[in-house]
This record gives structure tokens, C-alpha cells and sequence, in this order.
């Protein structure tokens, strides 16, 4: 069973839909009990930094997020991305969960052209082999929406890098059992389930 | 790079996908999910529904529809048409839909995009506008005017007025259906649309006028939209996505090769 974690951080439905596709099984749940039955967690999200870790106070998920995520397969997934490192330049600043050191920073442009958000498909290039990528031609295009990118402290947890407003940024992170996508693989076509079917495939060794 | 995104749409009408030209006389021509499957595996980028007399009639959106959507496809699409309130909005991103698209009701309501960005995201909520041209340049200093209901109601708003105003409200993308090239296969208006992908930040959709591949490479290279909503020129079987792409990147605009 994955544990898709319910925190209101906004459409949890597509995550869902994308295993059931997949005949692979999955639970939304905000029930600390069922996330810690999961052979497997998905940490989505949506919207921003500020209002998810509020929401996670809220339902008081912190500590069993922390703690699903050092020990089995684990892919964060956006927002649910971004949370996962030390700090988010979002709402002015916002303190997150610290699972993977680095921090949370916004996309810079001058040209007009560059839009914020970045919305729409781009190529994802992995910058070292990964279970995730299994049968992915690398440079293929996944869908992206979002302001902020994901800036580990250390190179070695950059998984891949995708270019926007005269960044490589680390458009996928991750260290031992844990992965996680700025893109959403929910939304990114055969090519997205094939990234989901790798993860419901892992056994969080890299 | 970013790609440019090739957005088919469909206009649907009791379950029915439709199309008409300048806004009158649609045909029917298919079944929305059957269509969505087969765009999406031809290598679209995202798909938009348009309940097209759901506004006029007053009534919502047919939400089995969208859930149906979201169960066939894995890529994004948004859904427009017989939005009232912020609870429609709901409704139709909690269903599946990635996006959910207010134009009448914006007008009436501006307030509904702050509302809506607020409660779901900017990204969630996109403006579309149909615009028309008009003479009178000190009513309407941009050369075009903002209708709505299918032209059926002049509101006496400057389209790039409006646009500048929505971005302000916190949409997260504009949809610009020039009125005068809808279903003419006459090429996009290029002149509005290069006006608003200049004027705001946020992603630029063209839509209305699409004919041929060419007309889809114009409108992204000189009036740099973003995306390109097709309709007529793929649903007659004229073209496909696939051959689409293959022009654009001949042409030298970015695309998606991989689906």
C-alpha cells in the first residue's frame, strides 16, 4: 500500500488517479497510524510553503513524516518537495522540515519573456542513474508549475536538473530512501506513470 | 527550455464535443473522453473544456465529465464554463481538473480571482477573455474590446486593461479567444496577444484562428504567447499533434519530443 499524505495542500485526487491507472494501490490519508502501516509514502502538494507547514502543524504530521522518511521509500512531489528541505524564501520566509539540508529559493528573471510561474513541459536531465528513472530516456519532459526550486546544500543530493530563467536547478532531490519531484509525474503523461510505477517498484536502495 | 504548449480544445455541449465558427452554428462532432484519450496520446500538452452554454443557460458544470477527464488522461487540462462561485471552482479542481477557467463571471465579479487564487493557488486559476476589435481608441486604447457570453455582450473594457487588472487579482494565466478569428482557421489574432505576453508575467495562451502549423509557429515566435489553444484544425483530421510538432521544430519553436 502508498500512503498519499492528505494535508490540504491542494489536489490530491490526480496522485491517486495516476496509481489507480497503474493498478498499483494507494490511500489518502492524514491518519499517522495508516501512514505508518505504508510500505510506501507520497508527500504531494500544491499552493505554498507557508500554508502547508502550517497545515502539517495542524494536523500534527510533522513527526510522522520525519519519521516515514528515513525508512522507506518516500517521493515528495512540488510543494511536498520543497517542504522537505531547511527553508523556503516563500511568505517571507518560512522554516520547514529539515530533511534534506539546502534551501527553498525563487526563480529570477529580467526578461519579460520568462514567466513566474514557470507552467508547462520541460526536459528533466538526471545527473546520475536512479532506480526512479528506470526505462526514462533522459531529457524527456515533465509538467512543471511553480515559483520556487528546490537548492540542496550538497551536489550529491541533486538527482536531475532541468533549465528556467537561467537556472539548472534541481528539478529532482533525494538521499537514500527519499526522492523527491519539483515536477508533478501525476501530470507528465506515460512518462510521469512510468516515474510512479518505478517508485510503487523501489525498494529505497540507490 | 521550457516548451511551448499545444492545447487542444473542446467545446462541449451535453457531453458532446462541438464546434462552431465565430461563436454560432456548432457541430457535433465527437465524444469528449474518446478525444481527450486520443489527443493526449498523440502528444498534446494539455487539453481545455469549455461546457459552452452552461454560462448562458445558468446552470453548472457537468462535474461526471470532469471526473471522467481526470480518470482517462494524465496530463493537464483546465475546465471552463458554468462557473457562479468559488464552490463551482472547488467542485471542478477537486474532480481532477488542473485548472479551472472564469471569463463572464470575472467580468461581473473580478473579486472571484483574488478569491479563487487565495483559496486555491494562482496556478489553478486562469482568465479567459474574448476580446473583439474596436475602432474607438480612446474608449478602448488598446485597439480591442472585451465581450463576453459568447459576443454576445459588450462590457466596455479595454482587453489589455483587463489583462493588467486580472494579473493584479492573482490569475495565473490569461487565455486570449480573439472573437474575430474563432474557428476562422485564418491564423491568431497576433497583435493582442503579443501585447498582453509583453504587458504581464504571467503565461500567455492564444486562442481562436488556428489553421495550420505555421499559424501556430507565428503566434509563438512573433507574439511569443506561451501556449496555442487548436480546435478546428485537428478535430476535422487535418492535422496531427504529432505533425504539428514536427513543423514547430522545424520552425525552431520549442516542443515536447518525448510522450
Amino acid at each position: 500500500m502508498i500512503a498519499i499524505i492528505d494535508y490540504r495542500a491542494g489536489n490530491l485526487t490526480s496522485v491517486r488517479l495516476a496509481f489507480d491507472k497503474l493498478n498499483i494501490l494507494s490511500e489518502i490519508t492524514r491518519d499517522p497510524a495508516r501512514i505508518r502501516a505504508a510500505e510506501r509514502v507520497v508527500f504531494p502538494g500544491d499552493g505554498a510553503a507557508g500554508s502547508a507547514m502550517a497545515n502539517l502543524d495542524e494536523l500534527e504530521l510533522r513527526d510522522v513524516i520525519t519519521e516515514v522518511s528515513a525508512d522507506r521509500p518516500f517521493l515528495g512531489i512540488c510543494v511536498g518537495t520543497q517542504i522537505i528541505l531547511d527553508y523556503s524564501q516563500e511568505n517571507g520566509g518560512v522554516p520547514c522540515l529539515g530533511l534534506l539540508p539546502g534551501t527553498v529559493e525563487r526563480f529570477q528573471t529580467a526578461d519579460p519573456f520568462t514567466k513566474i510561474p514557470q507552467m508547462g513541459w520541460n526536459a528533466v536531465a538526471p545527473v546520475c542513474p536512479h532506480p526512479l528513472f528506470a526505462g526514462i530516456e533522459p531529457g524527456s519532459e515533465f509538467y512543471f508549475i511553480h515559483s520556487y526550486y528546490p537548492a540542496p546544500t550538497s551536489p550529491d543530493h541533486v538527482l536531475a536538473r532541468t533549465d528556467y530563467a537561467d537556472v539548472a536547478f534541481a528539478s529532482v532531490v533525494g538521499r537514500d530512501n527519499l526522492a523527491a519531484t519539483q515536477f508533478h509525474p501525476e501530470r507528465s503523461g506515460r512518462i510521469g506513470l512510468q516515474l510512479l510505477k518505478n517508485f510503487a517498484e523501489w525498494d529505497g536502495v540507490c | 527550455m521550457l516548451t511551448k504548449r499545444i492545447v487542444p480544445c473542446l467545446d462541449v455541449h451535453n457531453r458532446v464535443v462541438t464546434k462552431g465558427v465565430k461563436f454560432q452554428n456548432n457541430v457535433e462532432i465527437g465524444d469528449p473522453i474518446e478525444m481527450a484519450v486520443a489527443y493526449s496520446d498523440g502528444g498534446c500538452d494539455e487539453l481545455v473544456f469549455y461546457d459552452i452554454t452552461a454560462s448562458a443557460e445558468r446552470r453548472p458544470i457537468d462535474i461526471e465529465m470532469v471526473r471522467d477527464v481526470a480518470k482517462a488522461v494524465q496530463i493537464p487540462f483546465a475546465v471552463g464554463g458554468g462557473i457562479s462561485e468559488l464552490a463551482d471552482m472547488y467542485r471542478v479542481l477537486d474532480a481532477g481538473a488542473e485548472k479551472v477557467s472564469v471569463n463572464s463571471l470575472a467580468v461581473r465579479s473580478p473579486q472571484i480571482i483574488a478569491d479563487g487564487a487565495k483559496a486555491f493557488g494562482s496556478q489553478c486559476i486562469v482568465l479567459g477573455m474574448d476580446p473583439v476589435a474596436h475602432n474607438d481608441r480612446e474608449r478602448f486604447p488598446s485597439g480591442y474590446e472585451v465581450t463576453t457570453q459568447g459576443f454576445r455582450t459588450r462590457t466596455g473594457m479595454d482587453a489589455l486593461e483587463w489583462a493588467r487588472r486580472a494579473e493584479g487579482l492573482g490569475v495565473g494565466e490569461i487565455v486570449v479567444n480573439s472573437v474575430d478569428a474563432d474557428g476562422t482557421r485564418d491564423g491568431f489574432e497576433l497583435t493582442l496577444t503579443g501585447m498582453i505576453a509583453r504587458e504581464v508575467r504571467i503565461p500567455v495562451v492564444a486562442s481562436g484562428g488556428a489553421g495550420t502549423p505555421q499559424h501556430l509557429a507565428d503566434v509563438f515566435l512573433k507574439a511569443r504567447a506561451d501556449a496555442a489553444i487548436i480546435a478546428s484544425m485537428v478535430h476535422t483530421g487535418d492535422y496531427t499533434i504529432a505533425v504539428i510538432k514536427q513543423e514547430l521544430d522545424q520552425a525552431g519553436v520549442p516542443i515536447r519530443r518525448h510522450w
